[in-house]
């Protein structure tokens, strides 16, 4: 991080002069945020306390305010280590897992050489730019079915080679309970994948020619300048991409019930539905909440440190 | 930048200025459902008409998705906001849920006057009833312990109504030998379930079913009837092709349909299909009671919550249970959904054959006492105990729980544990 | 905006080069259009062949029935008039939405880089953290304020004779689109301006510009990429969000667009018509594909030290 290094930016204020006007000034950018930071401390942090409030409750079909105990937390505490029959928060939690690791990895890397590769002065950019981004467009509730035709062995692609002759070829993961979690991985990477090509696209956009200049006047070569030039200057993209992936992978919730409708046996649960189910459908709002609370103490564990590094970094 | 700003004042004026008057009108019904499209949306229409005749306008809330999932969802936010609809669509344990929390109103008059104590069985007022008074009106009665045969394949193999589980396991058989699919399933947790519901009734009979299914009797949820039953489920997954897990019920029943399968266990919804492909009961398709099932009926039904509305809203109220539990209205309904009337007092006549039986089925279930909830559907225990033994059979089915003795075990720590 | 865009690196290199990127692109490009594919080719089959056959094959007699029937035709409820109707609701509801939550997006990032104070990454990351809150979380507690705004709104209309948009659920949706869409649009602005050299805002306060002078006359000229990025982030997942759209503004007349192509797709017990589906949810999609069209025509390079001397 040698590159980004940059002054911090504090304007220093006048000295002396302190008129009303300077004064208003000085508080304005604070006047500016407050609004903002307001609404997310009452309908973010607030609506967090209330939800672990709620957990402490034996609340069923609607929310109870009498604080009970704490057997919402018991019961997930031992469905955490029943993995045989796996219970469905066990298959939620592993699955996330599985799917939170390959998901943000493989869209991080597929969005950020699509984002090279069109940054090349392509013809065509317009073009192929909404080809990668639309499946964001399209609502998951239908392309999930799409999905789900495509790669099933009797509708889809398995069979469409066996037409053609292929009769070796065998792709039945989206039946198989073991392998079913990939085929979301690979619906979410279609997914999500174009937007984190544009997000790179805008930060290698925001880069100042100059300074690729002059590395090349340097010598150096076209990898080698992404590598130690380019990428280490996208540091705040990855940040933004990051943390858009993670909570995509967080709430995806449609994706597994368009696609498998949560698996043979639901074993393509993510910790999202297991949520959805326990606080809307079984009416055990309790421990729908717990899980909820669960889940934010578990992306705190793994996001605060990452933010802790980030943001110390940048402000040397 | 100026420009934007006006843009954004200009659209908030816009979305602001037609706000005027969004309260509730007292001519007017507002009904939240998830009958959204086709057959479902033209079966309700018919009482939308029959509200219009006498002047009352219909305020619709449709949120379908996950079989009123979705549904009940916003019916939560709805509520909690403390707008309450006229009516909302709603299912078993749902209602007595939000009687119990105070938000449904009072028909009992109503129900008076109309004579719904003695028209609607008995089982179904145990959700339409709170406390002594009417809080829902019954809309129709699915039954789930229904066969849907393909006739031509029937035929071709030679087989004959099956009367008992073996004998059904000996057509699957005969459908195998001629290279045909046996069993259409779609293997999603509550299709396998609702299968499910009717094999428990076949192998342990009337009694065991309302013991374990209903009463959730311990003894009888870890009896060896039990045990018995999901070696059953067992038996009939060798007939299921290797492509059935997370088809939907429709693409099963397509299978049926156009002779790719012999048959499909499901709920008398699997009529609309067939309704729609023009298929004929009898000479198309044949509708057998689950074997072993004859004489006892496993039901679920769609039910109009109505919730406590202001005073100057209560008359639209009145006027939409009094139609939704007319005759005419259960009729004309129920002819199109592909259920029975939730009254037993209609005429059958504009009913096809499989209508005329369920109907019949029906009436002789109630009067024998064999007319049980179905637990798949929400009709047997609240959703926390009904969605617990879900995931114990699906798990079976999907070989997660790898034997009998096994999913017995679950199926009790599950049901103890949601209880 | 000039698109005076400095050379790539490496750029003007072999053809070998400039075949691999196309190939790369191509293929990608290819890979991404099946599911759409499959979407097209289904909307323009009858169901019999549709239930009859291979999802990837191409339809033997094409017809537009499906679209005719999904633009105007299907039922969505009990009302049989097709989507067409739904789209002014989700606009007049995404539209302001977007701006709102964008400007201040960009506002809060400008502030959070340029007039950092004490405490300003504390306030950055609770901020941020913000964006993981489930939104089934949040369902109801929202439901009981917006209902007691809704309240308050009714009080007003007795007073005042107007509600003054208190109560209303297209502006309970805006409301609540631009609390849950401030923690990504601050975010993205935050770490773009993170990269933007600090010099050029200090040369300008030297001269005496004013913190809105800065940000309008520095800053936002050379956002276009990153608006590009908010605008499509956030028109996207408001155009689509279905949880709070059925849940707040779930009755026929001010549905919006998700909530309406739902209906259409998600029958219970109903027959299924995926073919008039797969077009409904093209022509849902519409209005998200053209600003991504649209938009995009802004992705050009950034002019930064070029913005001060011109």
């Amino acid at each position: 991080m040698t590159i980004t290094t940059m002054p911090t930016a504090r304007p220093e204020r006048e000295a002396g002069a302190v008129s009303l006007r300077g004064k208003l000034q000085d508080a304005l950018p604070k006047i500016v945020l407050a609004p903002s930071f307001a609404a997310v401390l009452v309908f973010v942090y607030g609506f967090i306390l209330w939800t672990i409030y709620l957990s402490f409750t034996n609340s069923k079909t609607f929310p109870s305010y009498v604080l009970t105990d704490s057997r919402a937390y018991q019961r997930l505490w031992t469905w955490t280590f029943q993995s045989d029959p796996p219970s469905s928060w066990y298959t939620s939690i592993t699955n996330l897992g599985i799917f939170g690791v390959l998901y943000i990895g493989v869209c991080l890397a597929l969005g950020l050489l699509l984002a090279i590769l069109l940054d090349q002065k392509i013809r065509g950019e317009g073009v192929l730019r909404p080809i990668y981004l639309y499946p964001m467009a399209l609502s998951f509730i239908v392309t999930g079915v799409a999905w789900k035709w495509f790669l099933d062995p009797g509708l889809g692609l398995e069979r469409t080679l066996h037409e053609w002759g292929f009769t070796s070829f065998h792709f039945d993961w989206i039946k198989n309970k073991d392998r079913v979690i990939y085929t979301v991985v690979i619906a979410g990477v279609w997914q999500a994948s174009g937007f984190v090509m544009a997000m790179f696209l805008a930060g290698l956009r925001g880069i100042d020619g100059e300074i690729l200049k002059a590395a090349q006047i340097d010598g150096a070569t076209p990898v080698a300048t992404y590598r130690r030039i380019v990428i280490p200057m996208l540091r705040p993209i990855f940040l933004s991409a990051f943390i858009v992936l993670a909570h995509m992978a967080i709430k995806s919730y449609d994706l597994v019930v368009a696609l498998t409708s949560g698996g043979p046996g639901g074993s393509a649960w993510l910790p999202s539905n297991f949520m959805y189910e326990y606080t809307f459908k079984r009416n055990e709002m309790a421990v729908g909440s717990a899980s909820a609370v669960i889940m934010l103490m578990t992306i705190t564990a793994i996001i605060v440190p990452y933010l802790y590094s980030e943001l110390r970094e940048t402000n040397r | 930048m100026r420009t934007i700003v006006k843009a954004v004042a200009g659209a908030l004026l816009a979305s602001t200025a037609m706000v005027a008057g969004a309260s509730a009108q007292t001519k007017e019904v507002q009904m939240l459902h998830w009958w959204t499209s086709g057959g479902e949306a033209a079966a309700l229409n018919v009482l939308k008409q029959d509200l219009a005749k006498e002047g009352y306008g219909w305020k619709d809330v449709p949120v379908a998705g996950g079989g009123g999932d979705a549904a009940m969802t916003a019916l939560k936010a709805m509520v909690a906001a403390g707008n309450y609809p006229t009516a909302s669509q709603m299912l078993g344990y749902t209602v007595l849920d939000y009687a119990a929390a105070g938000v449904m109103g009072d028909l009992t008059e109503t129900a008076k006057k109309e004579g719904w104590d003695k028209s609607v069985p008995a089982p179904l007022q145990k959700f339409a009833v709170y406390k002594g008074k009417w809080v829902a009106a019954p809309v129709n009665v699915h039954s789930v312990n229904w066969l849907w045969i393909n006739k031509a394949v029937m035929d071709k193999i030679g087989g004959t109504q099956p009367k008992t589980f073996d004998e059904f396991i000996a057509l699957l058989d005969k459908a195998k030998a001629a290279g045909v699919i046996p069993l259409a399933l779609g293997g999603q947790n509550w299709q396998e379930a609702t299968m499910f519901d009717s094999i428990v009734l076949s192998t342990g009979g009337p009694e065991f079913y309302k013991k374990a299914m209903n009463d959730l009797d311990e003894s009888a949820l870890k009896s060896d009837t039990m045990k018995k039953s999901f070696d059953n489920l067992a038996k009939l997954k060798p007939y299921v092709d290797p492509n059935f897990s997370g088809r939907d019920w429709n693409l099963a029943t397509a299978m049926v349909i156009k002779g790719d399968a012999l048959v499909q266990v499901m709920g008398d919804w699997a009529k609309g299909e067939f309704v729609a492909a023009k298929k004929q009961p009898g000479t198309d398709y044949l509708c057998y009671r689950f074997p072993g099932t004859d004489g006892s009926v496993i039901y679920n039904s769609d039910m109009f919550g109505m919730f406590n509305v202001p005073a100057d809203r209560k008359a639209a109220q009145v006027a939409l249970a009094t139609a939704t539990l007319s005759k005419s209205f259960q009729s004309a309904f129920n002819v199109v959904k592909g259920s029975v009337p939730a009254r037993t007092d209609v005429p059958d006549t504009d009913f096809d054959a499989c209508g005329k039986k369920g109907i019949a089925d029906l009436k002789a279930a109630n009067e024998k006492g064999t007319l049980f909830g179905s637990l798949a559907q929400g009709y047997g225990a609240p959703p926390a105990v009904a969605n617990a033994y879900k995931d114990v059979v699906t798990k079976f089915v999907h070989d997660q729980i790898k034997t009998s003795d096994e999913a017995v075990k679950q199926l009790v720590a599950a049901i103890n544990d949601a209880k | 905006m000039s698109a005076a865009a400095t050379t790539r690196t490496g750029g003007g290199s072999s053809l070998a080069n400039r075949i691999v990127i196309y190939g790369l692109l191509l293929l990608f490009a290819l890979v991404y259009l099946i599911p759409l594919f499959v979407m097209l080719v289904t909307s323009f089959k009858s169901m019999d062949e549709i239930q009859s056959g291979n999802m990837l094959a191409l339809p033997q007699s094409p017809s537009f029935d499906a679209w005719a029937r999904a633009w105007g035709e299907t039922c969505v409820g009990l009302t049989c008039a097709g989507i067409k109707g739904y789209f002014w609701n989700s606009i007049k509801m995404v539209v302001p939405a977007v701006l709102i939550s964008t400007i201040l997006g960009s506002l809060n990032g400008y502030v959070l880089t340029k007039w950092r104070f004490r405490g300003h990454k504390l306030v950055f990351g609770l901020m941020l953290f913000a964006c993981f809150i489930p939104f089934q979380a949040v369902l109801l507690p929202m439901a009981t304020i917006l209902g007691a705004l809704g309240r308050f709104g009714a009080d007003l209309e007795s007073a005042t004779g107007w509600n003054w948009g208190f109560g209303n659920p297209t502006v309970n949706l805006v409301i609540v689109h631009v609390i849950y869409g401030l923690g990504f649009t601050t975010l993205f602005f935050r770490n773009y301006y993170e990269a933007f050299p600090t010099e050029l805002i200090r040369a300008a306060q030297v001269d005496g510009a004013s913190f809105f002078q800065i940000f309008r006359r520095i800053l936002l000229p050379n956002s276009a990429p990153i608006f590009v990025v908010t605008v499509i982030y956030q028109f996207t997942n408001i155009w689509n969000d279905f949880l709070f759209a059925s849940a707040y503004a779930g009755s026929g007349d001010v549905m919006p667009m998700t909530v309406a192509l739902n209906n259409v797709v998600n029958t219970s017990t109903g027959v299924v018509e995926y073919n008039v589906n797969m077009a409904a949810a093209i022509i849902a999609a519409l209005p998200t594909l053209l600003v991504y069209v649209v938009a995009g025509r802004y992705f050009v390079r950034g002019l930064m030290a070029g913005a001060v001397k011109g």
